[in-house]
């Protein structure tokens, strides 16, 4: 599959020039094309907003459905075919504000899939307003003076969480970025990649130069299965540092189902077995 | 305190708090009606509270199968002081009054029963329900073993079976002054038939409906369709899981839909109010989904463990955008199960959310019935194996387009919640907008015409009152009707609510007089066929409190309507 296209080069894409979502889409069918990976196996999962058009742009199955919706969707396709790569990718107020619940929930059910979030700190597609990661004092046209809300810190929930694989990039270390989303695919479990990229148009603080000011990469002693190191440096702020901060193998949810407990198949496979059904009716009456 | 010699049916009522086992207790005395060869309905009537409050259950027995309650008591047994001032209502002259004297000391009319003397001398109140069955059991005249079989059921081979059956014993020896005073012939045992509750028939019909996955968030009276097929998880291959939020849960039946499951969420009206926005994306990915919508009083959090039939109009309305649904409404334990298979297929066929519109009385009533029939054959997915040109809204008949899932054939699924062309991709373009809302409500002839479930009239072809009703109005309606035989007048049971099928239509157009009877205080189901035919309706009853409709409530309005 080495020679799959897997970006659309044809695609009339909606992203302003200079985007960090150009660069993460470069990113991501680098990274796809490096695993060779089958696009008939592999489904994108998005919600709504700037970063949620990453699937259309992408030659893969896609389910691009509803704002701050998309895990419990991609949970779904890998808990009904196992056999499907699963990559859940949206924007920070779709993830971590509209869907903040199914966040949540979905690193306790720790389903085989990877959760790329593109986090620039503002709301684009809505036009400027605060994100969930925006920080402190950022004004927009609707936090006229500025957010007063504590941002909210994905990894050190998702650490204390307990998930099972927690990094964080920057679009604009392409290398390791691309090393990143590799491990995080390649993960076996729920892996965040928490991707910072800016917003050109509507966020003048976190711009390319802050970034590149702002982030480092964790310390090379840094142990990923130390959770207690990873908490500590996820609650870091300055600079932000980049890289897996956790990572351990746990129990995948949909290996665990009792649907799977003695077939293997996906379930588009399976049909019913009338001969049960009569002996649970049975049973039940 | 005077029966006829030969009884056709009895009504025992038992009265109690939650926690006193009122549930089992009508579970073993059905059993026992079942081994007595006798028919029965066991109905539950209870607070929204784990222990306390004043709760029954009434037990319908008769030698004729029995779907509808009726407001008479023949035996009310009193388990707390409470019950008597609850239930004195619904007792007249001949109703027997059964507790213990140390509770109601100056009842005078007590027949004693010490409920709480011969429970302690097997081990405590937790053995009081099965005393009142050993009791009950006599007054009817009935040997001990038919009990015994009931208790071997209930409570297997265990510790627990063999004190209740002493129980039983020292209920049954208790009686003996009484022994039949109840006269109901034992029938012949019928060991074929099954006794389930509605929420059990949801479960089979999905079963049988091919059902492989179900996400849900818990929510009473819905929750027991979940259990069910949580239990049956690992036999039958389903996916289940409790999810977040009913939010999450749409989304997973979504997503599961896609990659090939079949998918239900089972939810109620607050829960299913979370759902609207999935429903919602259903319409525009053309996603198939089978929704159980378990109705209980609203608004908010209304009255949780009633029953109402309020939920239509959300049921028909909710989601934002026009696009294609189907609402089906079982009006029995056995259409519970029909409905509820067909709904698969439906929504399998035609690409589109199918609601199974049920209520609390209808889930949690336990009646016996004959064997479900099984499927002819294991559900054909309709699921087809994508080419390399695949595209998911190419046009198709009926504006269903084939449709593949993600890893089967060569091709790629999109699908987009945005507005989007044939491949799935978005688009703003007029032109393909127009021609992508007529495919969807294209859609929406093969669910009132090819794939509806027709109405089924009861009473004469040439009737000219016709009453409509569905869900579990129907049972009380029909029971009614038996008792008054009005003349040239039917009863028409609306099993698929909307689409509206064209026999629905033509019946409604040859009556003269129509009546619409529903459970909730608007007319929702009068107010739909006025909106979709524009018929005249000439009279409409409702019942809002929180009860499904007695068969005697219905007898009264028949009676006044061929009165007038």
């Amino acid at each position: 599959m080495t020679t799959h296209t897997w970006t659309c080069p044809d695609c009339d894409v909606a992203w302003c020039p200079g985007c960090g979502n150009h660069g993460i889409l470069k990113l991501v069918g680098e990274t796809l094309a490096e695993l060779e990976l089958d696009p008939r196996e592999t489904v994108f999962v998005s919600g709504i907003g700037q970063a949620a058009k990453l699937p259309q742009y992408v030659n893969a199955h896609h389910f691009n459905g509803l704002h701050g919706r998309a895990l419990p969707a991609a949970t779904a396709i890998r808990a009904s075919n196992p056999g499907l790569t699963v990559i859940a990718e949206s924007g920070d107020g779709d993830m971590y504000g509209e869907g903040g619940n199914h966040f949540l929930h979905c690193i306790r059910r720790n389903p085989n899939l990877t959760n790329i979030v593109h986090n620039n700190m503002v709301y684009g597609l809505t036009k400027g307003q605060a994100s969930p990661t925006s920080e402190r004092g950022f004004v927009t046209p609707l936090q006229v003076a500025g957010v007063i809300n504590e941002p909210f810190n994905p990894l050190a929930v998702a650490i204390a969480l307990d998930a099972s694989f927690v990094a964080r990039a920057y679009v604009g270390n392409t290398k390791e970025t691309r090393a990143l989303l590799r491990a995080a695919i390649t993960h076996r479990g729920y892996a965040l990649v928490d991707l910072l990229q800016p917003c050109v148009t509507f966020n003048k603080q976190n711009t390319y130069q802050w970034f590149a000011e702002h982030t480092a990469p964790l310390p090379d002693d840094h142990d990923p299965a130390d959770r207690v190191q990873a908490f500590a440096r996820a609650c870091e702020d300055e600079p932000l540092r980049l890289g897996i901060f956790y990572r351990q193998d746990k129990p995948v949810f949909e290996e665990q189902l009792e649907a799977y407990a003695d077939d293997a198949r996906p379930l588009y496979e399976r049909r019913l077995d009338l001969d049960r059904l009569a002996a649970t009716m049975r049973a039940m009456g | 305190m005077t029966h006829p010699p030969q009884a056709t049916e009895y009504t025992l009522v038992l009265g109690g708090e939650a926690g006193q086992g009122l549930q089992t207790i009508g579970t073993v005395l059905a059993r026992t009606a079942q081994a007595a060869g006798l028919h029965v309905l066991v109905t539950h009537e209870f607070m929204s509270r784990i222990r306390g409050g004043s709760n029954s259950t009434a037990v319908r027995i008769a030698t004729t199968p029995v779907r509808a309650t009726t407001d008479r008591i023949d035996v009310c047994v009193l388990l707390d002081a409470d019950a008597l001032p609850r239930l004195r209502g619904r007792c007249g002259e001949s109703t027997l009054l059964v507790g213990d004297p140390a509770l109601f000391a100056d009842v005078a009319e007590l027949v004693p029963l010490a409920l709480g003397a011969l429970s302690s001398q097997v081990g405590g109140a937790l053995y009081t329900g099965s005393v009142v069955c050993g009791f009950l059991v006599r007054l009817l005249g009935w040997p001990l073993a038919v009990l015994a079989t009931a208790l071997e059921r209930v409570f297997g081979e265990s510790q627990s079976l063999v004190k209740n059956l002493a129980a039983a014993r020292l209920g049954w020896e208790a009686g003996a002054e009484h022994h039949g005073r109840l006269t109901l012939t034992l029938g012949t045992p019928r060991p074929d038939r099954l006794l389930l509750d509605g929420s059990q028939c949801v479960a089979l019909g999905a079963l049988a409906g091919g059902c492989t996955f179900v996400a849900s968030y818990p929510m009473s009276p819905a929750t027991g369709v979940l259990i069910h097929l949580a239990r049956q998880a690992r036999a039958h291959g389903v996916v289940v899981e409790q999810a977040e939020d009913e939010i999450s849960a749409v989304n997973m039946a979504l997503g599961a839909w896609y990659a090939g499951g079949r998918a239900l969420v089972t939810t109620s009206g607050g829960g299913f109010d979370l759902m609207a926005e999935g429903l919602s994306l259903c319409g525009i990915i053309e996603s198939p989904l089978v929704i159980h919508l378990a109705q209980r009083p609203g608004p908010g959090t209304g009255l949780p463990t009633r029953s109402e039939q309020g939920d239509l109009e959300i049921a028909r309305y909710s989601g934002h955008g026009e696009f294609p649904r189907a609402i089906l409404a079982p009006g029995s334990a056995e259409e519970a199960y029909a409905c509820t298979a067909h709904a698969f297929r439906m929504a399998d066929a035609a690409q589109s959310p199918v609601f199974v519109l049920t209520d609390q009385h209808l889930l949690d009533g336990v009646q016996d019935l004959a064997p479900l029939p099984l499927p002819e054959a294991p559900p054909e997915s309709q699921i087809k194996a994508t080419t390399a040109d695949y595209r998911r809204y190419a046009p198709g008949p009926d504006g269903v387009s084939p449709r593949g899932i993600p890893g089967f054939g060569e091709g790629l699924v999109r699908v987009d919640s945005d507005e989007h062309d044939a491949h799935g991709r978005i688009t703003e373009d007029f032109t393909v907008r127009i021609a992508m809302v007529d495919k969807r409500l294209a859609k929406l002839r093969l669910l009132s015409e090819d794939l509806a479930l027709a109405p089924r009239l009861h009473g004469p072809e040439n009737f000219r009152r016709l009453i409509v009703g569905w869900g579990s109005t129907t049972a009380p309606a029909l029971e009614a009707l038996e008792r008054v035989r009005p003349e040239e007048t039917s009863y028409l049971h609306c099993v698929q609510l909307y689409p509206l099928s064209p026999a629905l239509l033509a019946y409604l157009e040859r009556a003269e007089r129509i009546i619409v009877i529903e459970g909730n205080a608007t007319g929702q189901f009068a107010r739909l066929l006025r909106a979709e035919c524009g018929c005249a309706i000439a009279a409409e009853w409702h019942k809002y409190n929180g009860l499904a409709f007695s068969a005697d409530e219905v007898e009264t309005l028949l009676r006044t309507e061929v009165s007038a």
